[in-house]
């Protein structure tokens, strides 16, 4: 089941970067390399396996621009399940870019009206850090009031914090259809080993897709710094080629498991419970996995059934 | 190793007090390499280039991308580590460009108590000023106190293809030697590490000037490839963690790039401990520290706490681990010896570390895994 997802904004503002850090396993630094994109990437990406992303990572260049509100306009916004704006927060050209973003609004409103429409605030890092918050409210407020009649979610990023992962983890989760199910479903499963909280991970992106929280944690950033942290031990496991199959830290007050749970996720599991033996906790994971496996089954069968339309 | 009473089956656990870290215990530790005076490192160079953030990076966990807002340094900066970090050393960050002849500067002081000298030359830019300054500094400081050991930091190399650095060192070495040696200080030794803040060289570097500095290192490594040798282990770090400065290894080579695994490992123990652990602890290292990682290369990394400022970080492979048994019970040997390491300096007061009696005897009690 193809989703196809628009990435536009002006040329410079960090589409391609951003791309590349979620999906193509960048670091931040390497994103300097990075040269200006011509006309439209496309990639496509497997996500959750029966999920695959259709990025469009359009140039934005102005001449590209004006191409695809003008020739192209009906491929590019035909059929849009979300479009994702990025602007950059030190742009002195604002209002050119609310106009583009408008004129990228009448074309969705025109061709895919049920689309859902994200505005990433992006390279928050050059903002003086007592002045981002102030700076984030402003734009909101003026994308939201643009925006009308179609909703924009807002967000603030940069590719140098967590800010990115949260940013594009809130994205995705829009985006996996059966995201109900799956949560009553870890919740069971937290309930039945008497778990602090349990995380569901794309594998490929790490972004959090789904938690259940059965002790409350006053961190609320920590999804995103957790994606990081694995991001990064991740990339460089790929320094030896060789890459982690599974974590467990552990002192006298917590014990976190991170597995692989089914062929498309991971699973991370809090216990403030350390009397429990990890063996029991792992065999639990591996018991649960097979009835996650099942529903994952199920939901391809379900899709695929309903599968009628091309990009 | 709790005992497990709650499964009906009495497993003897190991006595309570072979856990607690008492603070006492701790505390001697910390103490134990300040005998007089706290040894010094000085961290010279000229300006820019690039001393503070060194400190930054590998003391204070500052990310290198942060340190290019770092102020440049307007007088001696004295850092006490002694309170985070296993190394009980003042690090002195000098701002580039120190006076000699200006009389506000006691050498005597300042060079008397130093143990090692880090000279930081910028790769990057001409180095030909750094040379010149790196000669008077060394002479000046040799002739007060001989005893110093003098590390050259080649630095910011992250730029330079592999050739070009070698070609820069080979260079510096030569010219600093030369110039040593027409002014007679044969007897000068200088020691060249290739670094940058970018990537582990800067640590990998401190950790060999650390290790020169540190009395008992010979009897730590022997220690570690006791343990190695009899838990089928194959490379031991014991790391600093808060400066991910590892003060010793068993014999074998060190391969950059499992010191590096091993340094992101201990990043994520951290990292996690300070999302998930207790808040009114300190979020640095808790106590039983445990992390275990499985690569798909048959490969398990593990990690586990020593002391408060010390963990044993071990690479081996999937059936070694199998005796886990029997690693842990040589983990908590290894413990009791460095310990007594610690102890005897502290107790005796002796430069040198030599094992007591009780501490020998541990070792003898290191239960070989390839004959259970």
């Amino acid at each position: 089941m193809k989703k196809k997802v628009l990435l536009m904004g002006k040329s410079g503002s960090g589409k391609t970067s951003m791309r590349s850090i979620i999906f193509a396993n960048y670091i931040a630094r390497d994103t300097r390399r990075l040269g200006a994109t011509i006309d439209v990437e496309h990639s496509h990406v497997r996500f959750l396996g029966n999920l695959v992303l259709n990025l469009w990572d359009c140039g934005g260049q102005e001449a590209f621009m004006e191409n695809y509100f003008a020739s192209q306009r009906d491929n590019i916004f035909r059929n849009v399940e979300v479009l994702i704006y990025v602007f950059d927060v030190e742009s002195r050209e604002l209002e050119k870019d609310m106009h583009y973003y408008q004129t990228c609004l009448e074309a969705i409103l025109q061709n895919s009206p049920s689309a859902k429409i994200f505005c990433l605030i992006h390279k928050m890092d050059l903002v003086q850090e007592d002045q981002r918050d102030i700076v984030f409210r402003d734009r909101e407020d003026d994308l939201v009031r643009l925006s009308k009649p179609l909703q924009c979610a807002c967000f603030k990023t940069s590719i140098w914090d967590e800010t990115l992962y949260k940013a594009w983890s809130s994205i995705m989760y829009q985006l996996i259809p059966n995201v109900q199910e799956l949560e009553t479903n870890l919740a069971r499963f937290a309930e039945i080993i008497n778990a602090d909280e349990v995380l569901l991970f794309e594998k490929a992106t790490f972004l959090v897709i789904s938690h259940n929280e059965r002790r409350k944690h006053k961190d609320i950033h920590r999804f995103e710094k957790i994606s990081n942290i694995i991001k990064q031990f991740k990339l460089s496991c790929s320094k030896v080629a060789a890459s982690f199959q599974s974590m467990e830290v552990r002192n006298n007050c917590f014990a976190a498991f991170i597995e692989v749970f089914t062929s498309n996720t991971y699973v991370m599991v809090i216990m403030s419970d350390t009397s429990i033996p990890s063996e029991l906790t792992l065999i639990n994971i591996r018991n649960a996995r097979k009835h996650f496996e099942k529903l994952e089954k199920l939901d391809k069968n379900r899709l695929n059934a309903g599968r009628q339309w091309r990009v | 190793m709790e005992s497990h009473e709650g499964f009906g089956v009495s497993v003897g656990s190991m006595p309570k007090a072979a856990f607690s870290y008492h603070g006492e215990d701790d505390d001697q530790i910390a103490t134990v390499l300040s005998s007089d005076v706290k040894p010094r490192i000085l961290l010279m160079g000229l300006r820019r280039s690039g001393k503070s953030s060194i400190q930054k990076v590998v003391f204070h966990k500052m990310s290198p991308n942060e340190t290019l807002f770092l102020e440049s340094t307007a007088k001696i900066f004295k850092d006490d580590v002694s309170n985070n970090s296993f190394i009980n050393f003042q690090i002195w960050d000098i701002p580039g460009q120190v006076d000699f002849l200006d009389t506000n500067f006691d050498l005597d002081m300042i060079f008397g108590g130093t143990g090692a000298l880090i000279f930081v030359v910028d790769a990057q830019d001409e180095y030909i000023d750094a040379l010149t300054c790196l000669h008077q500094t060394v002479s000046k400081a040799y002739r007060v106190n001989p005893q110093i050991r003098f590390e050259i930091f080649i630095h910011k190399v992250d730029g330079l293809s592999d050739d070009h650095k070698i070609e820069t060192q080979r260079d510096i070495s030569q010219r600093a030697n030369e110039e040593l040696h027409e002014a007679g200080l044969t007897d000068l030794h200088l020691s060249f590490y290739l670094t940058s803040i970018y990537d582990h060289s800067i640590f990998e570097a401190f950790s060999k000037v650390v290790q020169k500095l540190i009395p008992q290192l010979s009897t730590l490594e022997n220690l570690l490839s006791s343990y190695v040798q009899n838990s089928m282990v194959e490379k031991a770090f014991l790391f600093d963690v808060v400066s991910k400065i590892y003060i010793a290894t068993d014999g074998s080579a060190v391969d950059m790039q499992s010191y590096e695994l091993c340094c992101e490992m201990i990043d994520v123990m951290i990292d996690m401990t300070c999302i998930y652990g207790d808040d009114e602890s300190e979020c640095a290292c808790e106590q039983d520290s445990t992390c275990i990682i499985r690569l798909n290369n048959s490969s398990i990394l593990y990690l586990r706490e020593i002391t408060r400022f010390l963990v044993l970080v071990c690479i081996l492979r999937d059936e070694a681990f199998t005796k886990r048994g029997i690693i842990d019970y040589n983990i908590l040997c290894l413990q009791k010896a460095i310990h007594s390491v610690f102890d005897v300096r502290t107790k005796l007061n002796k430069p040198n570390g030599v094992l007591p009696v009780e501490g020998m005897n541990s070792i003898g009690h290191l239960a070989n895994s390839t004959n259970a």
